[in-house]
């Protein structure tokens, strides 16, 4: 399989592992990513929030760029997901609006997790894993862009969705239920409104604890951060649970090996993590 | 709530023409609350958001346009997705921030437009987001300097953090998005 790979602004910075383990992942399951050249920022919130025109333009630019390549676009980010979405749908409605000749066989829009969990994945991850993530509990969280608004995600399952649980349990992990999958953390508040932020965060891990989980499992790159981030203002009491991306687990039960550098990525302790690799290779490895 | 409201005459017939041609059908509301409910914010706000789209019926944008509630929305786009009515209420959220920043009004929570219009800077400039950028741009902007200190340095010394830009090549074609490309048509 080929297709055109968005990484998005976040990935070139603070989510540069999220970057890498998805590259490792589609490397070791054979899916050949080709960057989309020369591509800009979606916008974010940011754009669309205050600024119509730009917030649609700006993503368009990059799907113009990809249909070049004549290939499916796979979005790692949450956030460029949702906006390249928009977009398309703006652009297959009406192309003239938005200045552009042609927008015939557009590209297909593939969100990260969409991809990890079809049928035929699953199978070659299960098949591919080396070292089973036995005995995490997970709480799998989804935040809000993967799948809102679905009249533009195209998501059926917006309420319950089941893709990250699937991918979790494909590597071995336990994912548990509970009640925040789908809650906002607030991202594009954080810096702003820290108190919010860490209001809604804590309600979030929160309710992950009360189910069970050790640590949190999610597709989406700004609540990998605020998640994480937040949970540090929140003062002494239960230990705080690490946010990895799924790609990340993925990542690391098929090579067999969650390495020190990519822990130290993480600002909550990521030990959960590191025991199920410390215990079945050699002692001694790892920062604590 | 205040003394702000004023009689149904006195809406905005522009701003109702506005809100149609975007798609968003604010006469579709019945008022059931689901939106409100749902807001993960709502504890923050000073205007719920079933009365936000009532309002926003009523033509009324003034009291819309200086409510913290536009600022404070999320974008999760939760009221949206679970309208039984389908009403595009984030972006009805979308058109009011963006008119009230045209219009010059105060925002009631000026660190988020001065947070968005830090961010955009970056992307006109690079073509993408720079992180660091970004975050020295909006402390300066907002004077908040303090906050948040201790993470940023904790993501610097984690290496989380891209220390220099990288320009795209298609820098102009940004430029000229945010430049007001196909905006000639006040639309």
């Amino acid at each position: 399989m080929k297709l055109a790979y968005y990484p998005g602004c976040s990935l070139e910075g603070s989510a540069r592992d999220y970057d890498h383990a998805v590259r490792q992942v589609c490397r070791d399951l054979g899916i050949w990513l080709v960057e989309i050249p020369d591509w800009n920022c979606c916008g974010a919130s940011s754009a669309h929030m205050t600024d119509h025109e730009v917030g649609m333009r700006l993503p368009m630019r990059n799907l113009l760029l990809a249909r070049e390549l004549e290939l499916d676009i796979l979005v790692p980010c949450a956030a460029c997901f949702q906006r390249l979405k928009a977009a398309d749908q703006a652009l297959r409605a009406d192309p003239g609006y938005w200045d552009v000749r042609d927008y015939s066989s557009p590209p297909d829009i593939i969100h990260i997790s969409t991809l990890l969990s079809g049928e035929d994945v699953l199978a070659k991850i299960r098949e591919k894993v080396s070292q089973p993530l036995q005995d995490l509990s997970l709480a799998c969280y989804y935040g809000c862009l993967s799948l809102r608004n679905p009249r533009v995600t195209g998501v059926v399952n917006w309420e319950a969705p089941t893709t990250l649980e699937r991918i979790a349990r494909a590597v071995g992990a336990t994912p548990v239920s509970w009640s925040h999958r789908t809650e906002c953390c607030s991202g594009s508040l954080t810096l702003t409104r820290p108190d919010i932020a860490v209001r809604l965060v804590g309600d979030i891990v929160q309710a992950a604890r009360r189910a069970g989980a050790r640590a949190i499992v999610t597709d989406c790159p700004m609540c990998q951060a605020n998640v994480e981030s937040r949970q540090l203002d929140l003062g002494a009491g239960e230990p705080a649970l690490p946010v990895f991306y799924a790609a990340e687990l993925v990542a690391a039960a098929i090579s067999g090996q969650y390495p020190a550098a990519q822990q130290k990525l993480h600002l909550v302790d990521t030990a959960v993590l590191n025991r199920v690799f410390s215990q079945a290779a050699p002692a001694g490895e790892g920062p604590r | 709530m205040n003394s702000d409201f004023r009689p149904v005459e006195a809406g905005n017939p522009k701003f109702l023409k506005k809100l149609a041609t975007m798609g968003v059908d604010v006469h579709a509301c019945f008022q059931c609350g689901r939106c409100s409910s749902g807001c993960p914010v709502a504890d923050f706000f000073d205007l719920t958001v079933m009365q936000v789209v009532r309002l926003a019926a009523y033509g009324m944008e003034d009291i819309l346009l200086q409510s913290k509630t536009i600022w404070l929305c999320a974008a999760c786009e939760t009221c949206a997705t679970r309208c039984p009515n389908e009403i595009e209420i984030a972006g009805l959220m979308d058109v009011l921030r963006s008119l009230a920043l045209k219009k010059g009004i105060a925002p009631a929570e000026p660190r988020v437009p001065k947070l968005h219009r830090s961010f955009l800077d970056s992307v006109r400039y690079w073509g993408r987001a720079y992180e660091v950028g970004m975050l020295a741009a909006y402390k300066l902007r907002s004077g908040d300097l303090a906050c948040d200190m201790k993470l940023g340095m904790q993501m610097l010394t984690k290496g989380k953090l891209k220390l220099l830009p990288q320009g795209i090549k298609g820098k102009a074609e940004v430029r000229r998005i945010f430049a007001g490309k196909g905006k000639e048509y006040e639309r």
